[in-house]
């Protein structure tokens, strides 16, 4: 058991399966109507099939694969959002996961309301927040706009407010799919290094993107993923050039 | 119990998610917290205008009787229609993020039940006003409010787990809290019907008893202890049975979305 201690996040064979037809009886009358016809068939579909991996403490994993290969699935299967159809999942530690950044967020809320609801989805305490509360303002540089409700903030503001609350705190694993495509070229940049500077310590992260450029400079390992299956996971130069000659 | 240990766990979340339904309910309101003190004395009136003069009920604390029926009555139906739409009100944070399902039903329960506290409040003067003094026995009224708490979280935990497979549940729930509503004697005196050969409608109505032992410690009488055993028990056995379907099926739902 001495190897676990290193590892942060092991898969072992799994499986996410959906049925595509589920739509047709989600209501009693055509769940009564569908017993008297006989079962309707079901057309499951699996976004990810059979995933085995494991990831050591401190490595920055890059998840690569077209649109549609699982990239998706596979971070939520892996924040635990979805329960897989089969097979395990482990995970050492606690994990942030930033699939979309401001989920949770409510629009009648103004900012500051905001910084405590979604921290407490992430699971900190409002005494955690209020102590962390100007650091996320001001890394938000949301300073003026923070009393008004965030339906009146635009996309990047929401983004940039998410992404201070998300990072606050330093998690264990950090799960990032395609968090980083958000708010103008300084935000972005301010975001990398903020990102950057939460790896030195020993945090796991998964990043999923199609930026190639960015994925080479953060990540020290990648995987590949195609139609649900995983088809290579190695050192970054390895599988990043196969991935540019798989998309050519 | 794996649910339970999660919900300490997020125990902020679940007071930021109460706290939440409270302050957008009153934002943007002029009247705010007294909103919900002017909506049960309106239909008090209403109440006892129309029914005190169809059945001739003249007492002076008929409107005492019909208000502290319909508080009761209020909460049931509020909590338990919240619950079982929680669900697909939180689809957006389902979907996103790992956050322990069983928060959602329960927050919204606790959200109705805070709104129910505040409007005591108004019974309390209307009661004053009327001449129903506070006696000891009022100190009762504890208990049914209690049982009332869970049978409303049980029912909610029931109704938001079918909920989240079916989508019309909402209007078939709709048709049968009114049922409910006209077998829990709210602006009605029990008595004829209690005493005919349809009795059972009564009293086999766990939310009557709790109605009627509420009523019973604000008169400053006895509560039925049979009442009060029987909802208490079926408030046990729905707490049960909920967070059983509900733990077995919770990660089910997100496929249902």
């Amino acid at each position: 058991m001495s190897d676990k201690v290193t590892e942060a996040i092991k898969l072992e064979n799994v499986t996410m399966s959906f049925n595509l037809h589920k739509e047709k009886l989600d209501s009693v009358k055509e769940y009564v109507l569908g017993l008297v016809k006989g079962k309707t068939k079901k057309q499951m579909f699996n976004a990810l099939s059979d995933i085995s991996f494991s990831v050591n403490k401190g490595d920055r994993v890059g998840v690569l694969g077209l649109n549609g290969a699982g990239k998706s699935t596979l971070m939520k299967v892996i924040a635990g959002v979805y329960e897989p159809t089969s097979g395990n999942v482990y995970k050492e530690g606690v994990v942030a996961p930033m699939i979309e950044l401001g989920a949770g967020f409510d629009v009648q809320y103004t900012g500051a309301e905001n910084i405590y609801l979604y921290g407490s989805v992430l699971g900190h305490s409002r005494k955690d927040m209020q102590q962390r509360f100007d650091e996320i303002v001001e890394f938000s540089e949301l300073k003026e706009f923070i009393d008004v409700p965030l339906k009146n903030y635009s996309s990047g503001m929401r983004a940039r407010l998410g992404f201070a609350i998300a990072t606050v705190v330093k998690p264990d694993i950090l799960i990032l799919d395609e968090v980083l495509s958000v708010g103008d070229a300084k935000f972005k940049k301010k975001s990398e290094a903020k990102l950057m500077s939460m790896m030195d310590e020993q945090t796991t992260v998964i990043f999923v993107s199609h930026n190639l450029a960015q994925v080479r400079r953060i990540c020290n390992k990648a995987m590949i993923l195609e139609k649900g299956r995983l088809i290579a996971y190695g050192d970054i130069d390895e599988i990043a050039t196969r991935y540019e000659e798989m998309t050519k | 119990m794996t649910g339970i240990k999660e919900l300490y766990q997020y125990r902020d979340l679940f007071c930021e998610l109460v706290r939440k339904g409270i302050r957008l309910k009153y934002r943007r309101s002029y009247l705010g917290v007294v909103w919900s003190m002017i909506e049960p004395l309106l239909t008090m009136i209403v109440l006892t205008v129309v029914f005190g003069t169809l059945l001739g009920h003249h007492e002076k604390t008929f409107p005492v009787y019909i208000l502290s029926g319909r508080l009761i009555y209020t909460l049931f139906s509020q909590s338990t229609t919240g619950a079982l739409k929680s669900i697909r009100q939180n689809e957006g944070l389902i979907k996103k993020v790992f956050v322990p399902k069983l928060l959602y039903p329960l927050s919204s329960v606790a959200f109705n039940y805070v709104l129910f506290l505040i409007s005591l409040v108004v019974l309390a003067g209307v009661s004053l006003v009327l001449g129903v003094y506070p006696t000891i026995k009022m100190l009762m009224a504890i208990l049914p409010l209690i049982v009332l708490f869970f049978m409303s979280v049980g029912v909610g935990l029931i109704l938001s787990t079918l909920g989240s497979f079916f989508r019309d549940l909402e209007y078939l729930w709709n048709v049968g809290l009114m049922l409910v509503m006209y077998a829990s004697a709210i602006f009605y005196y029990p008595d004829a019907i209690l005493e005919s050969k349809v009795s059972w409608i009564l009293s086999y109505n766990p939310l009557f008893c709790v109605i009627s032992n509420f009523r019973s410690c604000i008169f400053g009488e006895s509560m039925d202890m049979t009442m009060l055993g029987y909802s208490a028990g079926f408030a046990m056995t729905v707490l049960v049975v909920g967070y059983i379907i509900f733990e077995k099926n919770k990660n089910k739902f997100i496929l249902h979305l």
